[in-house]
């Protein structure tokens, strides 16, 4: 009884979660205002790389990681990769979940349908994560053209930033369903600031004292960061698996945390 | 199989918490039938409408919609419901047609029999000219028939309409109750809640009076009227009323059938109106305004529950 009960709560409709996203894409291209949201979250990170990966890179000068001396801005960009595909899946599962969750009332209308709140949760990821690779194949192409990556290095790395997206894609939007109001997201914006600082973006972690750098090594952003570093570079150990099983715990469970808290707050 | 129920409900309960919305109700809804629940806010009736929906699970009780179990089928259920809900959740981010194809989607109907399907269903509601503009500048009316024709767009056996036309002037009322009226000549099965008598009337074959989670009375308006109300009601007012109704109903007593004392006015039930007057002023009485009219849905709900019907 209770696994039938759990296969039909994860049992998906592929038609009805392609509904979920067409009414993003729909709403994608009605309002240019989205448009303008799209291209911010990109530019972001790509400032911090030409200012910080190259402009302190040129003080800095080159750095030994993992035996291997490459550029400072080398080793910074797969940082900001990994920065962006989290900002662009969280922007999406944050702010715009939230809005449509609490205020626009769109689940609501939707789950009078035979759309499921699994299979909400499952198109709006999905939408958030195709937003978020957006970004990254961008960030990607500058980073090939700047001679920050090799080409095979970037093909490697593109569908670790997807599940990147997938993992806090998926956290966050559990979170927006625990937000009370606006008031939380400053919450959540100084915690993601506080991981892009410290995720062993701008240095490697072995440099903080070692009970600091065993706190970074729990947050998720380091492993995102550790991943996606690995296979730009090039320099792959045996330990991109736990960063990989990581982040597919968060997917999971973030993603099944949130259809939960939907179906509680809106199948009264 | 054509006498089956749509909706057949045995003893359905409601709780939230310790707080019971719907306390055992039994109901029965034929196919083609236009059913309707009256009552106040708070009686019931949306947390009855949100367990048909298969929204809602019930706490206790039996409920079959279209023959089937809503916890175990209720995606196959949903899929051959319409749905208006008390406010209007329209997508402001898509255009008045979008808002139609989208939802169409979510039922999975091919996007191009969701285009012909929302042009013709903006032409049912009269908003064709304003396909392809946003939903904010709509006025209330027009939101609520563009949530109508959304409801439609599944080509629904049962349409559940939640307070159809709460909050809109009366012109825009009607206007909604026209385009309902049309769909249930077309044989659709209409399930609303109202708390408006007027709309009841209107559009209800048969109904039901809810209060406080239970069914205190079930018939077609006229029905109900016979059963619970007399042909005619006088309404008197008196100049120095407010305190004193109570004493003019007891002055007034054995004129017409009943008499009721609320705050503002006497009512006066009787089969005949103008008699009744006659009778009044017979008495030495003269009341500040007399209004003979024909007896109505509140009257029967005032009858059932000794209280006004809107709150």
């Amino acid at each position: 009884m209770m696994t039938t009960l759990v296969a039909a709560r994860i049992s998906v409709s592929p038609g009805r979660v392609g509904a979920v996203i067409n009414r993003n894409v729909g709403a994608l291209r009605s309002g240019p205002s989205y448009w303008v949201v799209l291209i911010s979250g990109f530019f972001e990170p790509l400032l911090y790389l030409l200012s910080i990966g190259v402009g302190v890179g040129a003080l800095v000068g080159d750095l030994t990681f993992d035996g291997q001396t490459m550029s400072y801005a080398a080793f910074v960009a797969p940082a900001m990769l990994a920065v962006s595909a989290m900002s662009g899946a969280l922007a999406e599962t944050t702010f715009n979940f939230f809005f449509k969750l609490k205020y626009m009332k769109t689940f609501e209308a939707v789950l009078a349908t035979p759309v499921r709140p699994f299979e909400i949760a499952v198109g709006e990821l999905v939408w958030a994560v195709i937003r978020g690779s957006l970004y990254t194949a961008i960030f990607l192409g500058f980073m090939v053209a700047m001679g920050l990556t090799t080409v095979a290095g970037a093909l490697a790395a593109f569908p670790a930033t997807v599940l990147v997206g997938l993992a806090f894609g998926a956290v966050g939007m559990w979170v927006s369903t625990l937000m009370r109001g606006w008031q939380d997201f400053d919450l959540l914006g100084t915690g993601q600031f506080a991981l892009f600082l410290f995720s062993g973006t701008f240095s490697p972690v072995q440099n903080y004292p070692v009970g600091v750098e065993i706190l970074i090594q729990l947050t998720p952003l380091y492993h995102a960061v550790e991943l996606v570093r690995a296979l730009c570079t090039g320099i792959v150990g045996p330990g991109i698996l736990v960063n990989i099983a990581y982040l597919a715990v968060m997917g999971v469970g973030g993603l099944w945390l949130a259809s939960r808290r939907v179906e509680k707050m809106l199948c009264l | 199989m054509a006498d089956q129920s749509l909706i057949s409900a045995r003893g359905l309960v409601k709780r939230f918490g310790d707080f019971t919305a719907v306390d055992g109700i039994d109901l029965e809804v034929a196919p083609g039938e236009a059913f309707g629940f009256l009552g106040p806010n708070g009686a019931g009736k949306s947390s009855t409408m949100r367990m048909i929906g298969c929204v809602s699970t019930p706490t206790a009780g039996e409920l079959r919609i279209l023959g089937m179990d809503p916890v175990r089928d209720g995606t196959r259920i949903r899929a051959r419901l319409g749905v208006c809900p008390q406010l209007d959740n329209l997508d402001p981010d898509l255009s008045v047609r979008e808002n139609l194809t989208t939802y169409a989607r979510y039922f999975g109907v091919s996007r191009a029999e969701a285009r012909r399907r929302a042009d013709e269903l903006l032409e049912f509601v009269q908003l064709s000219d304003r396909a392809n503009g946003k939903v904010e500048p709509l006025s209330g009316g027009m939101k609520r028939r563009l949530t109508i024709a959304r409801a439609m767009v599944n080509e629904p056996d049962l349409v559940l309409l939640d307070e159809p036309t709460t909050g809109l002037d009366p012109q825009a009322r009607h206007l909604v109750w026209e385009r309902l009226f049309r769909l249930k000549q077309r044989g659709t099965t209409l399930v609303l809640t109202t708390h408006y008598m007027d709309e009841a009337e209107q559009l209800c074959d048969r109904l039901v009076v809810m209060d406080g989670g239970k069914i205190v009375a079930e018939g077609s308006p006229r029905a109900l009227i016979e059963n619970y109300s007399t042909a005619e009601v006088v309404e008197l007012r008196f100049a120095d009323g407010l305190d004193s109704n109570a004493q003019y109903a007891a002055k007034l007593d054995g004129i017409g059938e009943r008499v009721d004392p609320l705050p503002d006015r006497v009512l006066l039930y009787a089969d005949d109106g103008d008699a009744a007057v006659a009778e009044v002023h017979r008495r030495g009485l003269s009341p500040a305004s007399v209004l003979v009219r024909r007896s109505t849905l509140e009257d029967v709900f005032l009858h059932l529950t000794g209280r006004t019907l809107v709150d």
